[in-house]
């Protein structure tokens, strides 16, 4: 797929997007920076969602500080659900490479419409 | 039962981060809530704690395999400060609903339009 918006203009719009809806939703914008990536700037599957996992940790960074402040975060809470995550992600990435991107794609296309659900119903 | 719970939802959060490039707040947030009983606001917060070490391990891992461009990560991570303000914003005085089917429908159309891409 081609580029038709250049990055300069993209990029930044896609940071905004994913910041806005990070702090909204409590989510790290990765559901935002990962498919906008591929279908505005012609990412390949991989690449969007090894730079989105990079870009979100800033966001995801601002977003607590924000919350931060207010007080809002368990620390133990976040400890207890972030520790064993670190080991999934271990083997999602890994699991990620032996996938083929076609299959990638449509999986990754599933688990949006899983979030869209979950949002629907509330 | 509940730090099972949370253990195994978390890891799952985990695995999808690592195979699709979110967060896992996706998972985090009503495993927080649901769960553990933390309230809305308190859960989204602290989802984005437990974030910070997942996606900074899995960037770590991404990058080994060549998936990183950081420069774009960069550009992506800075601009999203702004829309972090506004979102907070609102997230404090704002009732949930209208915005979130919002955000649903929008997300339906990004996945028929990936599903799309991928036909071939």
């Amino acid at each position: 797929m081609s580029s038709r918006v250049r990055p300069v203009v993209a990029l930044p719009a896609i940071g905004l997007a994913a910041g806005f809806f990070s702090a909204l939703f409590g989510v790290g914008g990765g559901v935002v920076v990962v498919p906008l990536l591929i279908l505005v700037l012609g990412y390949s599957t991989r690449w969007a969602s090894g730079t989105s996992l990079a870009a979100i940790g800033l966001t995801a960074l601002f977003g607590m500080t924000a919350y931060g402040v207010l007080g809002e975060v368990s620390w133990s809470d976040a400890a207890l659900v972030g520790f064993p995550a670190v080991f999934g992600v271990l083997i999602g990435t890994w699991a990620q490479q032996r996938l083929p991107t076609r299959v990638l794609t449509l999986l990754l296309s599933a688990l949006l419409v899983a979030v869209a659900v979950r949002l629907f119903i509330g | 039962m509940t730090v099972v719970y949370a253990l195994v939802l978390g890891f799952t959060a985990g695995v999808l981060s690592g195979m699709f490039g979110v967060g896992g707040g996706i998972l985090f947030v009503p495993t927080l809530s649901l769960v553990v009983g933390l309230s809305h606001l308190s859960a989204e917060a602290t989802s984005l704690a437990a974030i910070i070490p997942v996606v900074a391990v899995g960037a770590w891992q991404q990058n080994r395999y060549g998936n990183v461009r950081w420069r774009s990560a960069f550009v992506i991570g800075a601009t999203s400060a702004a829309g972090v303000v506004a979102g907070v914003a609102l997230a404090t005085w704002l009732s949930e609903g209208t915005l979130e089917k919002l955000f649903a429908c929008l997300l339906l159309i990004v996945a028929a339009r990936l599903a799309w891409s991928a036909r071939h």
